[in-house]
């Protein structure tokens, strides 16, 4: 039977499919569907939300080195957080099967950089596969387990923003059984990289490496279509789609299993074509080790390097490498006229409220990764300073320290306190550290679409689980002054904000309300404006909210999009915004 | 049709339910023996920024995304968002675009203005406009989110998927007791035409 499915839904079936018994993960766009998925063969799979990637990375690691199959799944910039131990782990080796699955965003959709996960694997001297559509994601990670044990090696699985958000056609097979008893062996010249044991791991690598080349130009995964010989075309991932579109008549070698290079297979299709273009999204991963083969041929001198390909990107290199002018497609005629519409924070955001508060005093905001980073844009203007996950806390000191004469406040979400804020935290204690911080506790992890964490009370697998504190970890880290604000109360948390900014020490302040998104259900009553009271001051639209139309004279709130929260009845001078549900009592 | 591919753009404010109606023309194609490749847009730009969905089928499909000025259809849940995105569609494509404002915090804070005059701009655009109000529509049947589900109606008047696809589609995109509700949105859209 045939199935629709997105790449992301096809990688967690190929892990059913598999055997996997543990799969982990930490959510970020656009992998974090693969483990949503899995979840829903929990009775075969046990499945978590660990607090970061690198904690996500090891508990596989592990379970793979006793003998389990596993997956780990993050986005590209969350294999930055596990490199620590995937560089090790190439050296471990593992026992039962494991898959890295990376999710890489050329065009950074959603993500502060575009980087390319190849190099990883080849830094870490481990294979990478890489599927073109959901039927070869499916089959990659039953591809990458067997891989993996075979050689022993941890396998890495690269997707790409069209590959994981694409849907297309996937066949289900049978899940497959791990024959192997689970348990880890008692061999430290196997498992402990202390330089003794560790210099000779360092041979294994290179050999399996060897080995392993030898595999990729065998396998499956890469595969020369052969069609007209003037041209032939060496691409990847979901690139060879557009290839196929825009030169039909081409050969192409279409690479799955890139790395370790195919040398073998690279010599035989140029041999065979009298031109020879590479076409790769992001790096010259494959064009730099070609060109150092001695086989010449085309590449980024004509192909972007910079943002995802399209077929309209590569129909216009095409017609440039012909010497043809192609009639552009004419822009469309209105757009330049129409207004942007970025991404803003949701009607009824918590969030919405701290930052209100904050646009009241002069001060320098380290920000962080998550909804917040909305917070960035007009009208709240409140984020001064993004670097990565965990970077808000951190980042305050390091601004503090540098003699900044303002204030510096720092912020995190929940999640991402988790995830790397502690860290920071403690150093803030540790260091005599002034700047007063924000956790913004939404109480899920809501940009990637509501995921639970350590905060949440919830496990991944559903069952009630222990709530961590923010308030009871900031004081183990010698934080001596916290406080939680709700930060639909304007009033009182512009008190406590107020006094915290001039507090002589740091302080950490936990704005909690949960998103309303995630609740499902309204913060109140309606808001809605009595246009008799309201004086057009505008006051109401400084706060950013997507529910209070200001296209005409006097603000006007959309009762279809307005979630309650009273953010902007407080901001009214004029008391010109009432309840709704309280006027009809 | 059958050697030819057909792409259909959906375009939108995060937030109107794109996601659905992608998923349900795309198993309504599937439904109707077609190869199927869609793009969908997660994540940060979800956030009430502008998104737009992409549907392509036929015997055979490559790439998941459209190429610009090949696609035969438009179906906007917003209606400024209509001419956003107008390069993505061939001459002579048909739109199907809902009445409606959202107001982008852009123009509600001053910084922009929201296009006036934008049915007649449609019309300019598009030869073959079909422009209703279908969150009003859906507001009528009972549940302002079936709005999508109403265009998804007038929509299919213009693509050749047979009208059991389309209904089995519906059944298993949906959840089951917003079938019968959603169902009958899909037939009040098919009126509009």
């Amino acid at each position: 039977m045939s199935h629709l499915l997105s790449g992301n839904q096809a990688i967690a079936r190929g892990a059913y499919e598999a055997g996997v018994t543990v799969a982990t993960g930490y959510p970020g766009t656009p992998s974090t569907e693969i483990l949503e998925n899995t979840v829903q063969y929990k009775s075969d799979i046990y499945c978590e939300w660990s607090p970061n990637e690198k904690v996500a990375f090891e508990v596989a690691a592990a379970a793979s080195c006793a003998g389990a199959r596993t997956i780990v799944t993050m986005k590209h910039v969350g294999l930055n957080v596990a490199a620590d131990p995937l560089m090790t782990l190439s050296y471990l080796g593992v026992e039962g099967g494991m898959v890295i699955v990376v999710a890489d965003d050329p065009g950074m959709h959603s993500s502060q950089n575009e980087q390319d996960t190849r190099n990883y694997a080849k830094f870490a001297k481990i294979p990478v596969l890489e599927p073109a559509d959901s039927q070869e994601a499916l089959d990659f990670v039953k591809l990458g387990i067997e891989l993996s044990e075979q050689f022993k090696t941890p396998v890495i699985l690269r997707t790409t923003t069209r590959v994981s958000h694409s849907r297309s056609i996937v066949k289900f097979s049978e899940r497959q059984t791990n024959p192997r008893t689970i348990g880890l062996e008692k061999n430290p010249a196997r498992f402990v990289p202390v330089p003794l044991w560790a210099r000779e791991m360092r041979k294994t690598v290179e050999k399996r490496l060897h080995d392993l080349q030898a595999a990729a130009a065998q396998s499956k995964a890469n595969r020369i279509e052969w069609r007209d010989k003037s041209l032939g075309i060496i691409t990847h991932s979901v690139v060879y789609q557009y290839v196929r579109e825009v030169w039909p008549e081409a050969s192409v070698l279409k690479l799955g299993f890139a790395y370790p290079y195919p040398d073998e297979l690279f010599r035989q299709f140029a041999a065979g074509v009298k031109n020879l273009l590479i076409v790769e999204e992001l790096d010259d991963f494959l064009e730099e080790h070609i060109k150092a083969l001695g086989i010449a041929c085309k590449g980024h001198d004509v192909i972007p390097n910079i943002g995802e390909l399209s077929i309209t990107t590569l129909e216009a290199c095409r017609a440039k490498m012909e010497g043809r002018t192609i009639a552009a497609v004419p822009e469309p005629k209105y757009a330049k006229d129409l207004p942007a519409r970025p991404p803003v924070l949701c009607p009824g955001c918590p969030h919405r409220g701290i930052f209100y508060a904050l646009g009241k005093h002069d001060v320098i905001v380290t920000g962080d990764i998550g909804c917040y980073s909305l917070g960035t844009f007009k009208p709240l203007n409140r984020l001064d300073i993004i670097l990565c996950m965990g970077g808000g806390i951190s980042m305050a000191q390091g601004l503090d320290k540098a003699g900044e004469k303002r204030k510096v406040v720092g912020m995190v979400g929940d999640s991402t306190f988790f995830h790397s804020g502690i860290t920071g935290l403690l150093d803030i204690a540790y260091n005599k550290g002034s700047s007063t911080l924000i956790v913004v506790d939404n109480r899920t992890t809501a940009m990637t679409g509501h995921q639970d964490n350590p905060g949440t009370g919830r496990t991944l697998m559903g069952q009630p689980t222990v709530e961590a504190s923010i308030e009871e970890i900031a004081r183990a880290c010698g934080i001596k002054r916290v406080f939680t604000v709700n930060p639909y109360q304007t009033k009182a948390t512009q008190e406590v904000l107020s006094r915290e900014l001039d507090a002589p020490e740091p302080s950490l302040i936990v704005s909690r309300a949960a998103c309303p998104l995630w609740e499902g259900k309204r913060v109140g009553g309606i808001r809605t404006i009595i246009e008799d009271k309201c004086k057009a001051c505008r006051a109401c639209l400084k706060l950013g909210c997507p529910a209070i139309d200001g296209a005409g004279k006097k603000p006007v709130i959309n009762k279809h999009l307005c979630y309650g929260c009273g953010l902007c009845q407080q901001a009214c001078p004029f008391d010109a915004i009432v309840n709704l549900s309280e006027e009809k009592k | 049709m059958s050697s030819q591919i057909v792409s259909v753009v959906l375009a939108g404010v995060g937030g109107q339910g794109i996601l659905l109606a992608s998923e349900i023309i795309a198993q309504a194609a599937m439904n109707a023996g077609f190869d199927v490749k869609t793009n969908e847009v997660h994540g940060m730009a979800q956030r009430g920024g502008s998104v737009i969905g992409q549907i392509r089928y036929g015997k055979e499909v490559y790439s998941p995304i459209i190429a610009r000025g090949t696609a035969q259809v438009l179906c906007a849940l917003e209606q400024a968002e209509a001419l956003r995105y107008a390069d993505y569609l061939a001459a002579g494509a048909l739109a199907v675009v809902n009445a409606q404002q959202i107001t982008p915090v852009t123009v509600s804070m001053g910084a922009a203005k929201y296009p006036d005059n934008v049915e007649q701009k449609l019309r300019d655009q598009y030869g073959r406009l079909i422009y209703f109000d279908a969150s009003k529509k859906a507001v009528e049947l009972g549940n302002i989110r079936t709005a999508n589900v109403v265009l998804l109606g007038a929509l299919s008047t213009g693509l050749d998927l047979p009208l059991e696809a389309w209904h089995k589609a519906i059944g298993s995109c949906v959840k089951s007791q917003y079938v019968e509700l959603n169902l009958k949105a899909f037939e009040e859209g098919r009126k509009m035409v």
